[in-house]
């Protein structure tokens, strides 16, 4: 209902070797009329609109007799939706299967509808917090909740969390993560480039340092969403 | 389990919670409980329990309720269909004896010609594809589909049936529609004090009113909109305002 923001002051943190400093981020919730749940989330300049609706009618060909469908299209800001959309999509979806009871509504279907607003770098990451937040929104069952940080890993080998466009670019190898809010285990990982597992087991630890920022945001955010509601 | 199980849920009440907070773990009631309902909990919409532990899967404000109930307060707009709630539906369909009834769920509810007051074989009711009915669901789970009654367990209409000549029906979100049902809220005696209305009001999010004039009638639904957002000292400036004349 209400943007919320917060700030990583980067300068003072990063001195801190062990915070991993995430950019400055915000969301918005129920702010489409037509969608059972919607929200938005911006990660520095990287930007996504999601939407969800259901449950809703399913067609035959889809129906699975004992769970929801889950269906996910990401689209892009300019162009049509190609392979790696398509790659993506498959990383959201099995991460909101993962994430969402969907034992409670058989023979139905969810759609998240994911709109690229603009791309500054970690573009997985936001889908999947923007996800994340719309299904919260949309007042649908869940185990438990996730989010997403990418890591990129430098040619001088050091991990840059919550790249930008241009690091993303400068970097040998690029992961993303999504974390669960139970146990912090590792939902969904998405990785290009090279890297030794040394690297990749720092990288998950540093996600996971990280995520617990985004839940306190979550948290946040639907305390000052609730606490408007009379 | 034993009463600081409750003592401790009661400190969270009012809390916002949110999918996979750990509520409480407890371990099984012994063999030798003296008041086993005492000891009972339900779980109420947006809670769950899983093996020993009761997790929140809704984000929401946690409630509660004498002596036991617990559940989750959360804004919503899709409707999932709930035994006993009564709905507004729109006729959509007509295939031999049954209706299809669009209740704003994922699929159509059925209605049967004679789940109406008096009716038989000979003497059917009057519905027409587009009709608006006001029901009561007697069959609604997640593996079949949801069946609508337009009478109560004796027999009689309660109020239901079909409806809506020259009434104007819109959706508004599922927390309003509980503010509104709630016994003793205030909203509806406030707006009924303005204008004498006629309101149904169903569970799935949908409102009918209709007053004396079209302009009374869009100014009661605009209110009714609008209040969602609003806070009572709002409500009542916004109601004063519009008695006055002043919008």
């Amino acid at each position: 209902m209400d943007a919320t923001s917060r700030l990583c002051m980067r300068t003072e943190m990063e001195l801190e070797r062990s915070c991993p400093v995430l950019r400055e981020y915000g969301s918005e919730q129920s702010l489409l009329s037509r969608p059972d749940g919607s929200s938005t989330f911006v990660q520095g300049d990287t930007s996504i609109l999601a939407g969800v609706y259901g449950p809703a009618e399913v067609k035959v060909s889809k129906e699975i007799y004992d769970r929801a469908t889950v269906e996910v299209l990401i689209q892009p800001k300019m162009g049509l939706p190609s392979v790696r959309e398509r790659a993506r999509e498959q990383c959201v979806r099995e991460t909101c299967e993962a994430a969402l009871l969907l034992t409670l509504h058989p023979r139905s279907s969810l759609t998240v509808i994911l709109q690229v607003v603009h791309d500054d770098g970690s573009l997985l990451s936001c889908c999947l917090n923007a996800a994340c937040m719309a299904l919260m929104d949309a007042g649908l069952p869940m185990s438990r909740l996730f989010c997403s940080v990418t890591c990129a890993i430098s040619k001088e080998g050091q991990i840059i969390t919550d790249p930008t466009a241009r690091q993303e670019k400068e970097s040998r190898a690029l992961l993303t993560f999504a974390i669960d809010s139970n146990e912090r285990n590792v939902l969904m990982s998405s990785t290009t480039g090279s890297f030794s597992v040394q690297e990749l087991q720092q990288c998950i630890a540093i996600s996971q340092k990280a995520s617990e920022q985004i839940f306190q945001f979550y948290r946040d955010s639907v305390k000052r969403r609730y606490s408007k509601m009379q | 389990m034993d009463s600081s199980v409750h003592t401790s849920l009661l400190e969270r009440i009012g809390d916002v919670v949110l999918p996979g907070d750990l509520l409480f773990s407890f371990s099984p009631p012994e063999a030798g409980d003296a008041n086993p309902k005492a000891d009972r909990l339900i779980c109420g919409p947006g809670l769950r329990r899983s093996g020993a532990e009761i997790r929140v899967c809704r984000a929401g404000v946690l409630k509660h309720k004498q002596p036991n109930m617990y559940w989750v307060n959360c804004q919503q707009r899709r409707y999932v269909p709930a035994k006993g709630e009564s709905v507004i539906g729109i006729v959509t369909a007509k295939s031999g004896d049954v209706f299809k009834v669009d209740v704003g769920g994922s699929e159509q509810a059925s209605l049967s010609y004679l789940a109406f007051e008096g009716a038989t074989k000979r003497n059917r009711p009057n519905v027409q594809v587009g009709d608006l009915v006001f029901g009561q669901f007697t069959i609604a789970n997640k593996d079949m589909e949801p069946e609508l009654v337009c009478i109560d367990s004796c027999g009689r209409a309660n109020g239901m049936g079909v409806f809506g000549g020259d009434g104007l029906l819109f959706k508004v979100s599922l927390g309003l529609v509980r503010r509104l049902l709630a016994p003793q809220s205030d909203l509806v005696s406030d707006l009924e004090k303005m204008f004498p209305c006629e309101m149904v009001v169903g569970m799935n999010g949908r409102v009918w009113v209709k007053a004396r004039t079209v302009q009374h009638t869009l100014i009661l639904s605009n209110l009714l909109e609008a209040c969602e957002n609003m806070s009572t000292a709002q409500r009542h400036t916004l109601f004063r305002r519009v008695a006055d004349g002043g919008i």
